[in-house]
């Protein structure tokens, strides 16, 4: 397998200038010749559609959402990161570039993240003319905040619904191709497999969801911007269909799974009510700006929150962390909570929340001032739990919240099959172990405005492109694999119905790897899950048929991708025999408790690549090298 | 608490449909309404029957995805609430409750509760967007806009397209859906070299798609769930008279 990164040569700031001089360009006329899907109509997958329109390709997109409009970038709350420097408050392109690496804990490639720091500054500028209502100060100028794990205010953001914004902005864009006729929508339309011709990725097979015909689809290349796989977890902040399929069958196609382990557990979410619970709310953690948080200093404190007393409340990161107290990097802070509440300090029914206090911003600032910052979050909080956080402080929990793993992919977005770009969350390139916060709706931007429209140009240009047709052995293989899958999954006539089954793969995935992971866990999991899975494919019930809308069969099929996904994850998760960012070896700890990393064996990325349905895949390391920085530990306090 | 649920069950667009009653016992009031309605899904699931289809997707209130009527109220009681925001602690035992997909023209049924609400697309994608390319982007400080501008324009935008102004209206009028559009982009100067043809094509899109005008009734304010003013209607007015009554084009 190649895993040749591609990076350019030369100096780190002269990197990207140098590489898209060197890109082969494609002139404007002969663009339209070239077919390209875009799978996702997120931010990544909604900006490089309508980007590649505008640039003149032929570009047909696919979401499984009933609207473009809809994919889940548009939950995201907080902001978006860019080294503009408004503020005057010392940032840079470095050292928006150095606190990534730093925040993912030295795990990630130098050259990508140093682009993404580069074109951050362009994304503000293409979203203010696009017209995002950005956040203003009085002047009129845009306004900034500070977000967890950075010091400098580099945060944009549109209230609490940054995502929703931004993502309008490039819904906007993507209608407008559409409108013009340069980019085909197909909504409610789920990929179900990749086609390889060739060794080349030349296009996919879709499932109408309304219909439940199956379609090949051809084209010159395939782009996946299909987000995280969260959902692997059952409960999470994402949304209810976010799936691994789309890269899970790319992975079983050829493409390598990088660092599946990598997952990012949020601080700051409203803790679990009940069993009947469908999925967990986010809240955003640009409220540590203003919120305290803590626990009673003592165990198994019974009383309300207001009559404990100020010196018997221990704000451990404020204590922990004296110099970024409660804005510690989201891994830190989901970590300290789950210790809080593993010592029996948590508060709530369950014991598993902390309190996140606005007593002291309220006094400091009033009440007014706190509504404008957050009272949209506060509404939320009070629709969803019934208590008034102006009134009593918030309870919290981590919960599963991004996924900083992914298809492995060059410095081109490029995965190691030729042919297939991935945008985006579904690519692993540049949070390393642990993603800062508001640089997701960041990197998603830029992959897909600022880089991929390039470098697809040039594999386009490059690679010899035979002639394919949707009636060749490969695409008519692909497409009765997938009809042979909905037979199967519709004869089962089981007992159990996928959301059981998916329930209980999700409380395995979070004991076992969730916030804190150690091989005696990892290697139970990884006998359980095979288990689980063989119960699925002899106990599932799907009722009704493959030709019509069929939310069962949706779902099993998403399943069915998890419990072999979740092998991988966990596999992965023991291998990697350290603690580094989200990705926490209970057994690699200092003795302060903090993640232990272990340069020497694992400044790597792990790639694994699929050999078959019942045989270990194998693992491909692509070392990291740091040339611009100094691995160091990792230090907030 | 023990519920009553009527729920509209149409196998697919063709499909008649008809109102089928469920009983719906044990259900707990920090239930999400819509993680009561997956409970109902998991018993018939068990009973070999076929679950109820419902639109869904970030259970946040913020992708626009759900899309219920409860007792004839779009979104249910509580009021700027998506459906899937809204929690059982708001009904009582005992409750019977009509669960029905929105109904308009422009909005035929797909199956049970699942509506095909891409009028609403079509509509955006004529004029719903300001024609900027990726690259031909100022410095974004290089646009100043006033604070109170640019909030009147955020409070616009803040539209989820989920469709229930158009479900509450007796005229299956989108005016507060095209009219948040609207007038998000009159109060950004980046919005206005395009402002004739946006307000002239997106109203006549709207018309084409099917719905209604609007009279005066605002049904549709009083269920959106991000609350948006019916001001931006009398925007959306005067922008289209503008725009047909004024010489010239953009």
């Amino acid at each position: 397998m190649n895993l040749d990164a591609n990076i350019p040569s030369g100096p780190l700031e002269q990197k990207w200038d140098k590489h898209r001089f060197d890109l082969k360009l494609i002139n404007p006329a002969n663009k339209r010749k070239f077919k390209v899907l875009v799978v996702g109509s997120g931010l990544a997958g909604g900006s490089a559609a309508s980007t590649l329109a505008e640039l003149g390709y032929e570009v047909d997109c696919f979401c499984f959402q009933d609207s473009p409009r809809r994919a889940h970038s548009i939950a995201a709350q907080g902001g978006i990161n860019a080294a503009k420097n408004y503020p005057n408050d010392g940032d840079s392109v470095f050292r928006l570039f150095y606190d990534t690496i730093k925040g993912g804990d030295f795990r990630s490639r130098e050259a990508n993240v140093y682009r993404l720091a580069q074109v951050s500054a362009s994304i503000i500028d293409q979203c203010v003319a696009q017209g995002v209502p950005f956040a203003r100060e009085y002047g009129g100028y845009l306004a900034n905040r500070s977000f967890g794990g950075a010091q400098v205010s580099r945060t944009f953001y549109a209230r609490g619904q940054t995502g929703q914004q931004l993502l309008l902005g490039c819904y906007a864009a993507l209608s407008r191709q559409i409108g013009l006729g340069k980019v085909r929508m197909f909504p409610r339309t789920e990929l179900l497999d990749i086609v390889v011709v060739d060794g080349q990725a030349r296009g996919i097979v879709t499932r109408n969801l309304v219909s439940g015909k199956v379609e090949p689809h051809v084209a010159d290349a395939v782009v996946l911007a299909t987000g995280g796989y969260s959902t692997v977890f059952f409960l999470s902040t994402n949304a209810m269909a976010c799936n691994v399929t789309a890269t899970y069958r790319a992975h079983r196609k050829g493409a390598a799974f990088a660092n599946p382990c990598y997952t990012q557990i949020h601080p700051t979410c409203i803790p679990v009510s009940g069993d009947y619970q469908s999925k967990l709310t986010l809240m955003s953690e640009s409220l540590r700006n203003d919120g305290r948080i803590w626990v009673p200093s003592k165990n198994g404190d019974q009383r309300t929150a207001n009559q404990i007393a100020e010196n018997e409340r221990d704000y451990y990161l404020e204590r922990k962390y004296p110099s970024f107290g409660n804005l510690a990097p989201r891994d830190i802070a989901s970590r300290s909570a789950k210790e809080a509440c593993d010592a029996g300090r948590g508060v709530g029914e369950s014991g598993q929340g902390v309190y996140l206090d606005f007593k002291d911003a309220i006094g400091r600032l009033g009440e007014d001032t706190i509504r404008q910052r957050y009272g949209n979050l506060f509404h939320m909080y009070e629709k969803i739990t019934g208590d008034n956080p102006y009134q009593v402080p918030m309870r919290i929990y981590p919960a599963p919240h991004y996924t900083m793993g992914g298809l492995w992919v060059d410095y081109n977005l490029m995965s190691s099959l030729p042919g297939l770009f991935v945008i985006g969350e579904a690519n692993f390139s540049d949070h390393g172990a642990n993603r800062l916060g508001a640089s997701a709706l960041m990197q998603g931007l830029a992959d897909g405005y600022f880089v991929l429209p390039y470098t697809i140009g040039n594999y386009l240009a490059s690679a010899k492109l035979g002639s394919v047709s949707g009636s060749s052995s490969e695409f008519t293989g692909a497409t009765k694999g997938v009809e042979d899958q909905t037979k199967k999954l519709l004869s089962i006539n089981g007992k159990r119905s996928p959301d059981s089954i998916h329930k209980e793969l999700g409380r395995i995935m979070w004991e076992k790897c969730g916030m804190g992971r150690t091989e005696a866990g990892l290697k139970e999991a990884l006998k359980i899950i095979p288990a689980l899975r063989e119960e699925f494919w002899n106990n599932v019930s799907v009722l009704g048929t493959g030709s019509e809308l069929n939310i069962m069969l949706e779902k099993a099929g998403r399943l069915a991708d998890f419990l072999e996904f979740a092998e991988l994850m966990c596999r992965d998760a023991l291998e990697r025999n350290e603690s580094c960012g989200g990705h926490f070896r209970e057994d690699h700890q200092t003795d302060e408790g903090e993640a232990k990393r272990n340069d020497d064996d694992y400044s790597h990325v792990s790639a694994w690549e699929y050999k078959g349905p019942d045989k270990n895949p194998i693992l491909h390391k692509e070392p990291l090298v740091f040339d611009n920085v100094k691995l160091a530990t990792r230090s907030y306090k | 608490m023990n519920l009553n649920l009527r729920v509209w069950r149409q196998s697919n667009a063709t499909d008649p449909g008809k109102l089928v009653d469920y009983p719906a016992p044990d259900i707990s009031e920090h239930m999400s309404f819509l993680e009561m309605l997956d409970v109902v899904n998991e018993r018939l699931i068990v009973k070999d029957e076929q679950p109820i289809a419902f639109d869904h997707d970030c259970r946040e209130g913020i992708c626009g995805m759900c899309s219920l009527m409860i007792n004839g109220i779009a979104h249910g009681p509580e009021k700027g609430t998506t459906v899937c925001q809204l929690h059982m602690r708001h009904f009582k035992d005992g409750d019977t409750l009509v669960i029905e997909p929105w109904r308009a023209r422009a909005f035929p049924v797909v199956r049970d509760l699942v509506v095909d609400r891409s009028s609403f697309d079509r509509i955006m994608q004529v004029g719903g967007f300001v024609s900027a390319n990726t690259g031909n982007a100022p410095d974004g400080n290089a646009i100043p806009i006033s604070k109170v501008e640019a909030d009147l324009a955020m409070d616009a935008a803040a539209c989820i397209g989920c469709g229930a102004c158009v479900a509450s209206c007796k005229n299956a009028s989108a005016m507060l859906f095209v009219g948040a559009k609207v007038s998000q982009f009159l109060h950004l100067p980046q919005g206005h070299p395009e402002r004739k043809s946006r307000a002239s094509n997106m109203v006549a899109a709207m018309d084409h798609e099917g719905f209604g005008n609007c009279t005066n009734q605002y049904e549709c304010e009083a269920v959106c769930p991000k609350e948006i003013s019916v001001s931006v209607i009398s925007e959306l007015n005067r922008e289209y008279t503008r725009a047909t009554l004024t010489s010239g084009s953009d």
